[in-house]
């Protein structure tokens, strides 16, 4: 990131941080997490030692009060893993499951929940998707009842990443069905509670993270652990969703990045018909005019990345970089999957890895339609 | 106690390197840096004695305005305070330039022990340090694997196949670390933070009264950087995996190299 957002020592230093950890602890076990089916939960404790878990938080549960900017450099670094899956279980749990808890929880709630997951000694996961709603996120049905000082809660959420290594749960509960989007919570649910049990689904792609179905029966929490005032849940959700498509763009630009880097690599290596594979002008107009997009949704990720910095509202441009940044990742993969011939196809090549996992991206954290429609809105349509 | 450590900023190992228009240099505008890797296990070794009770740990590097970014992860690391050479003369100087300005700096800052990495990964001349040692009248010991401080410094040095030697230098020192000497820590979020309160010395080589440094005292000249021509004398083995390892031990007893 050629960029003044990025460029002041401490951004460079602390890149060079994320980068070694990436380097050192990441890549060289990255296949060894796809054949786990998860990361481990020492990558976390390392991290928070690191202290990467909390950038935006506050130094009181041992955040560190940083802006976007430099949990944009870390996602960036991340990204450049060699392990989507890994790379969106970390993310999961630093800007998926967390910012809610951060910005309206209670000191109390945040000094049991986020100061360990700050430290990396707890890991979470975000639990909206339920089988029968997921773009439909009103539609949840997962119930809390409230009990005296505690909530029943009864439900199933679906998809949920992170499902077996996670130790609590956001969860989205509906906690007043008469009172419209004034009717859900967001409630912790820790996950070793008796009445959750947790399935875990076999995906096409993200192999390195654990998804899961989640059932919850008569499961007991305090009231005191939902975030924020009880029937400001939606609202909390939508909030905490900008975090988690940001995210989503720039991880997924910084695995595109690579992803080309290596193709064309392999193209200057691959000789077909007496000379590299990359001399031939059709493989040269597709990396040029996929270097052409990467740069395009760079520009596109940073300007979201300033609005965050900036503390203005940055809903539309997020939402757009979001539709943006997924076409360009899965055309990246596809092409660059092409470009590598039978060798593109096979499980052990990155970009057969990146044709799968990209696609996650067009579904998951809002799908494509779903942000069009939202974006329309915004648009005033 | 002081400990000085010298820092060299290199092209990443990641990066891709290609030769400049005038073959004297790789093109280096446009790569990504960090520090030597020698160097880091060096910095590592001086952190160590920092842990154990009390040390003031000084990073020096001669570069351009990059290699602040190595003195500052440097200083998120655990180094107390850094010497930013800033020079575009001194950039020019050869190992023995480069030896006298870190000795210049030393002078003024008589350290207890100085630290180098035992070589570049880019030059790859391991002389800097021993010229230095030199330079400053210091015992030393290169290709160092570990130490031992007390009154003097206990260095386990690697030799060749694989054999160790213990040398002890009477402070004050030199001692040139391996790779792999040490696990490297990382600079985490909270030292990058602190380090910004950190102080960055820069000096020019006039600061230091350094005249036979820089590109007018170069003896040794880089005449040209190239990339090796293909070779045609290889030979591609075929047959069945067991009938390829049969044919590779014959060829290497052929060759008498083991
Ligand atoms: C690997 C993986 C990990 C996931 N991790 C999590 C997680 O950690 N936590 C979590 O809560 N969820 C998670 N999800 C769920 C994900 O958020 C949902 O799959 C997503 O929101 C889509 O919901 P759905 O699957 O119910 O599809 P549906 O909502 O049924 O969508 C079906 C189709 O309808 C389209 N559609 C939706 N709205 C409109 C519209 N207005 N106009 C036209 N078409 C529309 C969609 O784009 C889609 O193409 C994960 C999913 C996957 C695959
Ligand atoms: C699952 C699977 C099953 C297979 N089964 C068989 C089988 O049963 N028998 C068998 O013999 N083979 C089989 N193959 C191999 C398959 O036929 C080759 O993968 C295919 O012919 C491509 O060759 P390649 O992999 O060497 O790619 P390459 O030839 O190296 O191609 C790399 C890239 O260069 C492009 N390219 C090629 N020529 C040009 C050109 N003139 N100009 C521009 N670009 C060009 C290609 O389109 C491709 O994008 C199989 C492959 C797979 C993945």
């Amino acid at each position: 990131m050629e960029n003044d957002l990025y460029a002041t020592p401490e951004h460079e230093a602390f890149r060079d941080t994320v980068r070694k950890f990436t380097g050192e602890v990441l890549k060289p076990r990255a296949r060894e997490f796809d054949a786990a089916g998860c990361p481990d939960k020492a990558l976390f404790k390392k991290m928070g030692d690191l202290g990467l878990l909390g950038l935006r938080y506050e130094a009181e549960y041992g955040g560190s009060e940083l802006d976007w900017s430099f949990s944009a450099v870390m996602h960036d670094e991340l990204g450049r893993c060699d392990n989507a899956g890994v790379c969106m279980s970390i993310s999961v749990h630093t800007e998926m499951a967390t910012p809610s808890l951060a910005q309206f929880g209670t000191p109390e709630l945040k000094r049991e929940y986020l100061a360990p997951a700050i430290a990396g000694e707890s890991i979470s996961a975000i639990a909206v998707t339920e089988p029968d709603a997921g773009s439909d996120v009103a539609g949840v049905k997962t119930r809390a009842v409230r009990d005296g000082d505690e909530w029943v809660i009864n439900g199933t959420k679906t998809y949920i990443t992170n499902a077996r290594i996670a130790d609590w749960f956001c969860l989205l509960a509906v906690t007043d069905p008469d009172a419209g989007y004034g009717g859900y919570s967001q409630i912790i649910v820790p996950n070793n509670l008796p009445g959750v049990r947790v399935d875990l689904l076999d995906k096409i792609g993200m192999w390195g993270s654990d998804t899961g179905q989640i059932h919850f029966e008569d499961v007991r929490v305090p009231v005191a652990n939902t975030i924020g005032d009880i029937g400001r849940g939606f609202q909390q959700q939508m909030m905490q969703f900008q975090d988690e498509r940001l995210v989503a763009c720039i991880t997924g630009l910084a695995g595109s990045e690579v992803l080309w880097e290596e193709t064309k690599r392999w193209c200057e290596e691959r000789q077909l018909f007496g000379r590299p594979l990359a001399k031939m002008q059709n493989t040269q107009f597709k990396l040029a005019d996929l270097w052409v997009e990467l740069q395009a949704a760079r520009a596109l990720n940073d300007a979201v990345v300033k609005q965050m910095c900036a503390g203005v509202d940055a809903t539309k441009l997020t939402t757009a970089a979001k539709v943006f940044s997924v076409r360009v990742s899965m055309k990246v993969a596809t092409e660059c999957m092409q470009l590598h011939g039978g060798y593109g196809y096979m499980k052990e090549s990155m970009a057969g890895r990146a044709f799968v996992d990209s696609r996650l991206a067009a579904i998951g954290g809002g799908s494509n339609e779903t942000m069009l429609h939202y974006l329309a809105k915004q648009l005033g349509m | 106690m002081k400990v000085m450590v010298c820092l060299k900023q290199v092209p990443h190992q990641d990066a891709r390197l290609d030769v400049n228009a005038d073959g004297t240099w790789i093109q280096d505008g446009n790569i990504k840096f960090e520090i030597n890797s020698y160097d880091t296990y060096a910095l590592e070794e001086a952190l160590k004695i920092k842990d154990a009770g009390e040390a003031d740990v000084v990073v020096v590097s001669i570069g351009p305005d990059r290699v602040t970014q190595a003195l500052r992860t440097a200083l998120g690391m655990g180094a107390d305070r850094a010497i930013h050479v800033k020079d575009d003369d001194a950039d020019l100087s050869d190992t023995l330039g480069c030896a006298k300005i870190l000795a210049a700096i030393a002078k003024e800052e008589n350290p207890d022990i100085v630290f180098t990495g035992f070589m570049s990964d880019d030059g790859n001349f391991s002389a800097v340090a021993p010229m230095l040692a030199e330079l400053l009248d210091l015992p030393s010991a290169t290709g160092v694997l570990s130490v031992e401080v007390g009154d003097s410094l206990k260095c386990e040095r690697e030799l060749e196949g694989g054999a160790l030697e213990v040398v002890e230098l009477p402070k004050p020192c030199l001692a040139a670390i391996q790779t792999g000497a040490n696990q490297v820590r990382y600079a985490s979020l909270k030292g990058i933070m602190q380090a910004k309160k950190k102080p960055v010395d820069v000096k020019t080589m006039a600061d230091l009264g350094v005249s036979d440094a820089g590109a007018g005292a170069v003896k040794a000249k880089i005449e040209k950087v190239y990339v090796p021509p293909k070779g045609d004398s290889a030979e591609i083995l075929s047959g069945s995996t067991d009938e390829i390892v049969g044919q590779l031990v014959t060829k290497i007893k052929e060759l008498g190299v083991l």
